[in-house]
């Protein structure tokens, strides 16, 4: 793959089929067209026979227009959708465990919790595990404060993004209909 | 009525009327060729010496017959020595059901003998696969095989079912194939999204759009690609290209997509392609490309390529616009509808100025006429006069390859049989052997260089026992061709590894084999040959001795401007 100067974290939301090895099949057009998966997150939607796979990937423009087409052309992808920052909402969720020895720091992680609207999910005489849900943006801000106590572990889920308003995954535009036209000539 | 999985495996064969099937048996395949005897007269099996040998079979009469091929193989190394047969079909979007069975589900994931993760290895190299591991599916998901092998743009589906799988009953139902989409798998994927719609029809904004651009033209070039070929759309396209009377490129996999013999035919586009096609492409103020991907081999600069042309993308496949070459405007669409609805708007133009400037460059190289040896021209003429007009012409990889598409004439699609994108040497004489078999009233011939056709020569045996008469010419000048041109031209005449200067006699390994075999080194007796080859009705090899230092001619260097030509 050529040189990419403008890459740039892109998120793509994608509905697939419910089915063993379609996630492995995801990932490998990753690698084989010389990507690199950031985030990867996949749970069951409104429709019991379909996943949605939202990936984040480090990519430019042009690169992230071939990377879609490629996706679409994948039997099992029912539609992808290249989510742009300015309407979309992103959501990620954060479990991190904190060492807290003594009730002083244990009050400071417990302050900074509050700021960050996380919420404290296991106690043990040592330890602060917290649950945070956010952005990116605020996920790493927090990790980087707690990082003044000692950060025994965390688990992140990958991010998950829906578009404002009205618009959804499904509109059909003429483009998906280009792309739906290959897999509907049967 | 209760049948047996691999019962249930044939009857979807019949189904799909598939009477041909390449193989080879092993283990875990055995229940179905047990019940292939049942089925003898309406499944006729073909075996060959080796997988591989199989899979460019069964891609070689897909290519010729327009029909869907199927493969038998077996677990382990029987599916890893089909992978290259199957990236081979990949790449030229060549329809082909490959079916290999799995160990039995008591034994998956337990490395078991011969057992691979064969539909993983498969994964990059199909449009789709399957792994069967419940017999009730098992009709349900070869429907869907082959309905995608066939559909849009055509290619490989491979299928693992688990042996297990092979001799469990079921019930089985006989479904004619246009009921297929109103059942099961395919169903769903109809209802899928597009609940209405069967083929979306084609745009015709786009196309009025394109019929305007047309008419505003004055330099048009048109590029006839694969899918011209795969879509059987050459009457609409030869119809195109004279309504509006442009030239016309041809690309490796667009042979037979054009009538060669078309006043209107610039001959190759590319690396290897004529002055006329190339200057053409830099010169032209709309190029309209049909099912062609731009690939390095054509547009070998991609961003110079036809760099004062507004360029046109017409392809079934929404995915290869914009991909290598960016467009001005595109159409989605099948290539033979697409093209009638153009057709039905267009009045008949006239570039003959255009024309004239464009066929003042040469369209096919020259060679010296008189020598006392063989040239690759005189070759590929003399063939061409002395058999058959509509001979099906299979092909290796490497020079002779480009020999034989810049001097053949192909007038119709599956006429030429080549590995055009992934460049399988070795492929030409299990695709010619697939040819003779769906095309027996043909002629077929296999064009091979010395190199690929030691690659898997074993398919003689085929040859033999079948009684195929393919004539096959190898093109013989004792090297790697190519790699020594390229070796020649770019590697300071640092000939590493590419002399073929050892074994085998082809004369004693075509007599080994059982088919006479003729050495020849001259027009006299090339012509004698040919004629006693045409006279017997059987295969043969003729061993034509051409001088190693011959090179393809003319050649563009890749990543090079499309009319940078080497000096050779």
């Amino acid at each position: 793959m050529e040189k990419m100067t403008n890459a740039k974290r892109q998120t793509l939301a994608l509905l697939v089929d419910n089915e063993p090895g379609v996630l492995s099949q995801i990932a490998r057009l990753f690698s084989r067209k010389g990507y690199n998966i950031e985030a990867f997150a996949a749970g069951a939607t409104e429709n019991p026979g379909v996943t949605r796979i939202t990936i984040d990937v480090l990519a430019d423009d042009p690169h992230t227009e071939l990377l879609c087409n490629q996706l679409r052309k994948l039997y099992p992808v029912y539609s992808v959708k290249w989510l742009n920052s300015e309407n979309s909402i992103y959501r990620e969720l954060m479990l991190i465990k904190v060492l807290a020895e003594g009730g002083e720091q244990r009050n400071d992680v417990m302050q900074l919790a509050n700021i960050f609207r996380a919420q404290i999910i296991d106690v043990s005489s040592t330890t602060l595990t917290l649950v945070v849900t956010g952005d990116d943006d605020k996920l790493t801000g927090m990790a980087n404060i707690l990082s003044e106590f000692k950060i025994l572990e965390i688990a992140r889920t990958g991010v998950v993004a829906i578009e404002r308003g009205i618009a959804t995954i499904n509109d059909e535009s003429k483009e998906r209909g280009e792309f739906n036209y290959g897999k509907n000539v049967l | 009525m209760r049948l047996v999985g691999s019962e249930i495996l044939m009857e979807c064969l019949l189904e799909q009327g598939v009477d041909v099937v390449f193989g080879y048996p092993g283990g875990t395949i055995l229940n179905v060729y047990d019940s292939l005897v049942k089925y003898k007269g309406r499944i006729n099996h073909y075996l060959t010496a080796h997988e591989q040998g199989a899979s460019h079979a069964a891609d070689g009469y897909a290519r010729s017959t327009g029909k869907v091929g199927v493969v038998f193989a077996t677990s382990g190394p029987g599916a890893t020595n089909l992978t290259t047969g199957v990236a081979t079909a990949y790449m030229d979007s060549s329809p082909v059901v490959f079916i290999s069975c799995n160990v039995a589900e008591n034994l998956i994931g337990k490395d078991s003998f011969q057992e691979v993760d064969s539909t993983g290895v498969m994964l990059p190299i199909t449009k789709c696969n399957f792994q069967i591991t419940d017999v009730d599916k098992l009709a349900s998901t070869v429907r869907k095989a082959f309905a995608i092998a066939r559909s849009g743009r055509p290619g490989p589906v491979f299928i693992d079912i688990l042996k297990n799988v092979t001799a469990e009953e079921a019930e089985y139902e006989f479904v004619p194939r246009e009921q297929h989409k109103e059942k099961g798998l395919l169903k769903a994927i109809y209802e899928r999204d597009m609940p209405d719609i069967q083929k979306p029809a084609v745009d015709e904004e786009d196309i009025d759009k394109l019929v305007s651009m047309i008419k505003e033209s004055e330099k048009p070039l048109l590029i006839c690609g694969g899918g011209v070929v795969r879509g059987r759309a050459h009457e609409e396209f030869n119809q195109f290209a004279n309504l509006i009377d442009s030239p016309t490129a041809v690309t490796v996999m667009g042979g037979g997509g054009m009538n060669g013999r078309n006043p209107l035919v610039t001959g190759m586009i590319g690396m290897h392609g004529s002055q006329a096609s190339n200057i053409a492409v830099n010169e032209c103020d709309i190029l309209i490309a049909v099912g062609c991907r731009f690939s390095d081999r054509v547009a070998t600069e991609p961003e110079t390529f036809a760099s004062q042309a507004k360029i046109v993308h017409i392809d079934i496949d929404r995915s290869e616009i914009n991909k290598n070459v960016r467009t001005d405007h595109h159409i989605v669409g099948d290539a033979k509808e697409v093209l009638r609805l153009l057709i039905e708007r267009l009045d008949q133009q006239d570039h003959s100025e255009w024309k004239k400037f464009v066929f003042s460059y040469p369209t096919e190289t020259k060679y010296d006429e008189g020598g006392e040896t063989l040239n690759p021209k005189q070759l590929c003429d003399t063939i061409a006069r002395l058999m058959p007009m509509d001979t099906i012409v299979s092909t290796d990889v490497g020079q002779h390859q480009m020999w034989a598409i810049q001097h053949f004439h192909f007038d119709y699609p599956g006429q030429l049989i080549t590995s055009g994108g992934f460049g399988t040497m070795g492929f030409g004489l299990g695709a010619a052997i697939g040819s003779q078999i769906g095309n027996p009233d043909k002629s077929v011939i296999l064009v091979a260089g010395d190199g690929s056709f030691r690659m898997n020569c074993h398919e003689l045996t085929t040859v033999q026992y079948y009684d195929l008469p393919i004539i096959i010419f190898v093109f013989n000048n004792q090297t790697l061709g190519m790699v020594r041109q390229w070796q020649n031209l770019i590697y300071h005449k640092n000939f590493s590894q590419s002399d073929m200067d050892r074994g085998p006699d082809f004369v004693k390994l075509a007599d080994a084999y059982g088919l006479k075999g003729y050495r020849v080194n001259n027009q006299k007796d090339l012509e004698a040959a040919i004629e006693e080859a045409k006279a017997s009705g059987k295969g043969c090899v003729i061993d034509c001795i051409l001088d190693i230092d011959e090179m393809v001619r003319p050649m563009v260097g890749g990543g090079s401007h499309i009319t940078d030509f080497m000096r050779i």
